[in-house]
């Protein structure tokens, strides 16, 4: 019992501390877990992260699961779960408040709209870390050019004209490039 | 005065959507299904957001999209998670909030229970780890779709101060690795500013 209330604390912790979205809460967590309460070894959390990565899914929500389950079964993992996501839960329903009450007025509008390029610049962003983890399975400096998948490639650009030209729902090219890539690799 | 009362009724619209219970249900499955699919970060699920409730359902707008993704990258906490509680308090108050954000956790809590044990064989598995590195292809191209989008209305706009953000703080981000929390702090300051010296100009011109 006291394990829990232990835990849940923690990703209490983690969950308000974590500005800034997915890798700014690695440390975090592992502070929480590994460093402070010893629930886990370095290896263990080593192995949480790339299981985290290779899931959909928020990395602390991922992390928040998967430590609950490993120290206290199912309950634990609900209780970590809801121990991150409620700091997240309480501000952002203060904040949506706040901004569907005042958004029409002259200065708030002013505000976002200088705040909307930066939403898309940072998309396009996020965008082209995972174009290049595709295309090169590398980031930025660390891309070499004869390591080129060119079944990603093929894929991306079928992406972008089913979705452009045929209107095809997004979650379905998604997982239409995970099938069809899977199958070319194995026949390549 | 036509594009306003578009407006509202359209809002009407949406107000009486809000009335039926239908809507929770709707919330619900569509967080879900989005929050299944987010592989790759937060601003995955907000690309797909973005096609599933300005595009397809006609639920938010464009600009109102934008906004969400601001607050939600300037409050701690995961990105989908904050994204979903502002998305279900506009659709449905803090009823919504609650359903959208069950909706949104339940996918990574089952996935990640049902692989806990047995994650040795998932993690040295070959077929899955091919899977997951083309499927990002497919990520790649939904958030160029929705940016190609996004992008073309700044364009648009003809506003070179907004058209010049976008591309100044695409280099910060990008390419100076400059975090996404400093950004939208720099930008809503840039905001307060523009306010300021709006309200001195009105000052000068009333004198």
């Amino acid at each position: 019992m006291l394990i829990l209330w232990k835990l849940f604390f923690s990703f209490i912790k983690v969950g308000l501390f974590s500005v800034g979205g997915g890798y700014a809460a690695i440390p975090l967590i592992q502070n929480q877990i590994v460093d402070i309460h010893h629930l886990m070894t370095m290896e263990e959390f080593a192995d949480l992260i790339t299981i985290a990565e290779m899931t959909p899914g928020p990395i602390s929500i991922n992390s928040a699961t998967f430590v609950g389950n490993k120290l206290a079964g199912i309950p634990g993992a609900l209780l970590c779960t809801f121990g991150v996501v409620l700091p997240a839960f309480l501000l952002c329903l203060l904040l949506a408040y706040f901004y569907y009450k005042y958004r029409s007025f002259g200065g708030v509008q002013t505000i976002l709209a200088s705040l909307r390029p930066a939403v898309v610049a940072l998309i396009s962003g996020a965008g082209l870390s995972i174009l290049s983890l595709a295309l090169f399975q590398a980031q930025k400096a660390d891309i070499v050019l004869s390591n080129f998948h060119i079944i990603e490639a093929i894929l991306f650009v079928g992406g972008i004209i089913a979705l452009r030209k045929f209107k095809t729902n997004a979650i379905l090219v998604i997982f239409g490039s995970g099938v069809i890539g899977t199958i070319a690799y194995y026949l390549v | 005065m036509k594009k306003e009362s578009l407006i509202s009724e359209e809002i009407l619209e949406i107000n009486n959507y809000k009335k039926t219970e239908h809507v929770l249900w709707d919330l619900f499955k569509t967080m879900f299904m989005l929050s299944a699919c987010t592989f790759g970060g937060g601003f995955v699920i907000v690309s797909l957001m973005k096609k599933k409730f300005v595009e397809e359902l006609g639920w938010l707008e464009e600009d109102e999209m934008l906004d969400i993704t601001a607050m939600a990258q300037s409050c701690p906490g995961p990105l989908p998670i904050n994204a979903s509680v502002i998305l279900g308090y506009r659709m449905k108050g803090i009823l919504g909030s609650f359903v959208a954000v069950i909706g949104t956790s339940l996918p990574p809590l089952i996935i990640i229970t049902a692989i806990s044990y047995f994650y040795e064989e998932f993690r040295s598995n070959r077929v899955i780890a091919t899977a997951l590195q083309v499927m990002r292809a497919g990520v790649a191209a939904v958030i160029f779709d929705v940016v190609y989008n996004l992008a073309s209305n700044i364009i648009k706009t003809k506003n070179r101060f907004y058209i010049l953000l976008m591309i100044v703080t695409f280099i910060m981000n990008y390419f100076l690795g400059f975090s996404a929390m400093l950004i939208i702090l720099t930008c809503l300051s840039l905001g307060i500013c523009t306010i300021l010296l709006d309200l001195r100009k009105e000052h000068k011109a009333r004198c």
